[in-house]
């Protein structure tokens, strides 16, 4: 592993970026690493296109620059690829793993992307079949330990039980569904 | 003598209470007011109104004016409902 | 004694310390970004975690005067703000540092408007640095909940209000490790309340806040620059005595790799922690460059600074304020004062960063260290005050 790992979310206000990145850096200090995890700064809006980061590392990071080279960049919703480069300043043998019902091929073909590792996860589906709801932000962090191998998935998924039960205390087919989401989409993400 | 930094208590502090009392404005007076006992009903409205609590009131009725505070500024005049108060110039009083 | 390490974005951090310290009264304003920091301890007083007497006010100027009649009444007292928040609080800092109550505000560091900006630098407090109040800046969370507690103890020690602060978003907003003491821990080391009198003690009465007018207004003055003097003393007994609690010291500043630099950058808060990256690439290349990080701005450590700092022969200081003096910023300012009086007097130049936000990269700061390589090798300063990352 890279001395720090830097991974970039792309998802709509309100669709849980900020969330994904937070839950992310937590479970990645339950295993013992360094972690970072902000949200794109500044004012948020409902819908609009918004970003987080994550820097993970096994020594102390003291680093508080913007992210403008992540290893991975994570697309919580589709429909931003047509009106952002996703792709841009992603390391050319980087991960980009996307929730869509597309294939990795089809999403090549027809975004042209040079280069990268494109994995994909229809995680609509999977959070509507599971939570109820559209919720593609635990879905993809499922899909984002599968296709990097990052964290112990077993840890992880017991980590976010954990904290979810403490945040959802009183509602556990939120906990159980969101969990259920995760291992859904670790076992059905599409890799190249 | 005024006390240095190094004695005064911090954070603007005065420890005495009522220190006001040390400080005499009686000298600010160009002119003071004196009753007329004949006048006078003991109504306390002049006691009450004197800003300066230089109205002495002993057992109900109005005793006396103290001069080490007040100031001259016939309030006490213009309330008085017998006109039994009225202003003399300082001068009359030098000796 | 066990720490819990848990991930915090830095105004949790302080919120946290906040309830470990247990303040007798918060009165707040909610500012970005520094509205999580009372949203969150709200939370305690509502859970019924922490004792303390909850003063929404309706605005900053009452905020902090609620804090100062609190403090004055003998409580221990601590609020939260930002920016313009801190900006309308500013003629009640001097008033809370001149009756010498030792408040602590947990200060995110936002930028002044105009123009409008919610975004980091360091104007805000800078604005504030001659009000008599101590200025921590802390360079992450962990820093900003450690400072959070210390000040509290500093500020009890001399009677004289204390900021503690965390770049707006960069670390306010960014989570990250923290370690937290168990909370028997943070109060047996913070102790005692300490007060300099207590207005509600009717056996001793007292009068506070007096109209004093040439004959002692200097006096209390007076009294006030010594108080900011023994300030120094208290910051380095207790930054001492967490490093033997806790296990990490603290001082007026981090010398980040300094031993045998030829070539220093100065900053303080999150930039420093960037800046400790490029020291590392930089010595792993051979070059001599130190980082200097200025933890307490006030008081100022003159004579340690000077000591420190006159080995080196080019030094750049990184300032998140300019100073509108048409000279640089106020770090610069008094980095250059405090080198005046040695004999070797490196060469020091300026740089003005992060202007309302502005992000500041690796990049840049490798920039700087070139630049002042050059001054070091050429003996000649081509300019004082420099800009980064401004378009021309």
């Amino acid at each position: 592993m890279k001395e720090i790992f830097e991974i970039r979310w792309h998802g709509r206000g309100g669709q849980g970026a900020k969330t994904a990145a937070l839950l992310l850096g937590d479970a990645a200090l339950s295993t013992g690493k360094y972690i970072q995890a902000f949200p794109e700064y500044g004012p948020e809006r409902m819908g609009a296109p918004v970003q987080s980061f994550d820097r993970l590392s096994d020594k102390p990071i003291t680093i508080h620059s913007g992210i403008t080279n992540p290893d991975i960049v994570i697309v919580l919703d589709p429909t931003l690829m047509k009106s952002i480069d996703v792709t841009d300043g992603l390391a050319e043998d980087g991960h980009l793993i996307i929730n869509t019902h597309k294939s990795p091929d089809e999403i090549r073909k027809e975004f042209n992307i040079k280069g990268r590792k494109i994995a994909t996860c229809d995680a609509y589906k999977i959070s509507e079949d599971t939570i109820g709801k559209k919720i593609p932000n635990t879905p993809m962090l499922g899909a984002l330990i599968k296709v990097t191998g990052l964290l112990d998935f077993e840890k992880m998924l017991k980590d976010t039980e954990e904290k979810m039960q403490k945040k959802f205390s009183g509602r556990p087919e939120i906990v159980k569904g969101n969990i259920e989401s995760m291992k859904r989409a670790y076992e059905e993400v599409k890799q190249e | 003598m005024k006390k240095g930094w190094k004695e005064l208590a911090i954070g603007t502090q005065i420890t005495k209470p009522g220190s006001s009392e040390d400080f005499k404005t009686g000298d600010w007076r160009t002119e003071r007011p004196i009753i007329d006992f004949d006048k006078c009903i003991h109504c306390l409205i002049c006691w009450i109104y004197c800003p300066d609590s230089s109205i002495d009131v002993r057992d109900g009725k109005i005793a006396s004016i103290n001069y080490d505070f007040c100031k001259g500024c016939a309030i006490c005049v213009e309330e008085c409902p017998k006109d039994a108060i009225t202003m003399h110039s300082e001068v009359e009083f030098e000796k | 004694m066990k720490k819990i390490v848990v991930a915090k974005t830095g105004n949790e951090a302080m919120a946290e310390a906040m309830r470990q310290i247990n303040p007798d009264v918060v009165a707040a304003y909610p500012i970005t970004p520094a509205t999580e920091v009372v949203q969150i301890f709200s939370g305690f007083v509502a859970d019924g975690r922490v004792d303390t007497e909850f003063v929404p006010a309706e605005s900053e100027h009452s905020a902090l005067s609620a804090c100062v009649g609190a403090a004055a009444a003998g409580g221990r007292v601590m609020t939260s703000t930002a920016s313009q928040g801190l900006a309308l609080m500013h003629e009640v800092l001097f008033i809370a540092a001149g009756l010498r109550l030792p408040i602590v505000i947990c200060e995110v560091n936002r930028a002044l408007a105009g123009p409008i900006n919610i975004h980091c630098d360091h104007s805000d407090t800078m604005a504030s640095r001659d009000s008599g109040w101590l200025q921590i800046y802390s360079e992450n969370s962990q820093e900003a909940y450690d400072n959070t507690i210390q000040a509290m103890k500093i500020a009890e020690k001399v009677f004289l209000p204390a900021i503690v602060s965390v770049d707006a978003f960069i670390i306010s907003h960014s989570m990250e490790r923290l370690e937290i003491l168990p909370d028997d821990e943070v109060r047996s080391f913070i102790g005692e309340h300490r007060k300099p009198y207590d207005l509600l003690d009717i056996a001793h009465p007292i009068t506070l806040g007096g109209l004093d007018l040439q004959d002692y207004f200097f006096e209390h003055k007076r009294q006030e620059i010594e108080a900011m003097k023994e300030a120094k003393t208290a910051v380095i007994e207790v930054g001492k005595e967490f490093g033997e609690k806790f296990g990490t010291s603290y001082g007026f500043f981090e010398e980040y790799r300094m031993d045998g630099a030829d070539i220093a950058i100065i900053a303080l808060g999150s930039t420093a922690g960037t800046s400790k990256v490029v020291v590392d690439t930089l010595r792993a290349k051979g070059m001599k460059v130190g980082l200097f990080k200025i933890r307490v701005f006030r008081p100022f450590a003159f004579e340690e600074i000077k000591k420190s700092l006159e080995h080196i022969k080019a030094i750049g200081v990184l300032d998140r304020a300019d100073g509108m003096s048409s000279i640089g910023g106020p770090v610069f300012h008094e980095i250059r004062s405090s080198l005046y009086e040695s004999e070797k007097r490196p060469f020091i130049t300026n740089y003005i960063y992060g202007l309302g936000g502005r992000d500041i990269f690796p990049k840049d700061i490798e920039t700087v260290y070139r630049e002042l390589n050059e001054i070091a090798e050429k003996d000649e300063v081509k300019n004082l005050i420099n800009y980064i990352g401004v378009r021309e």
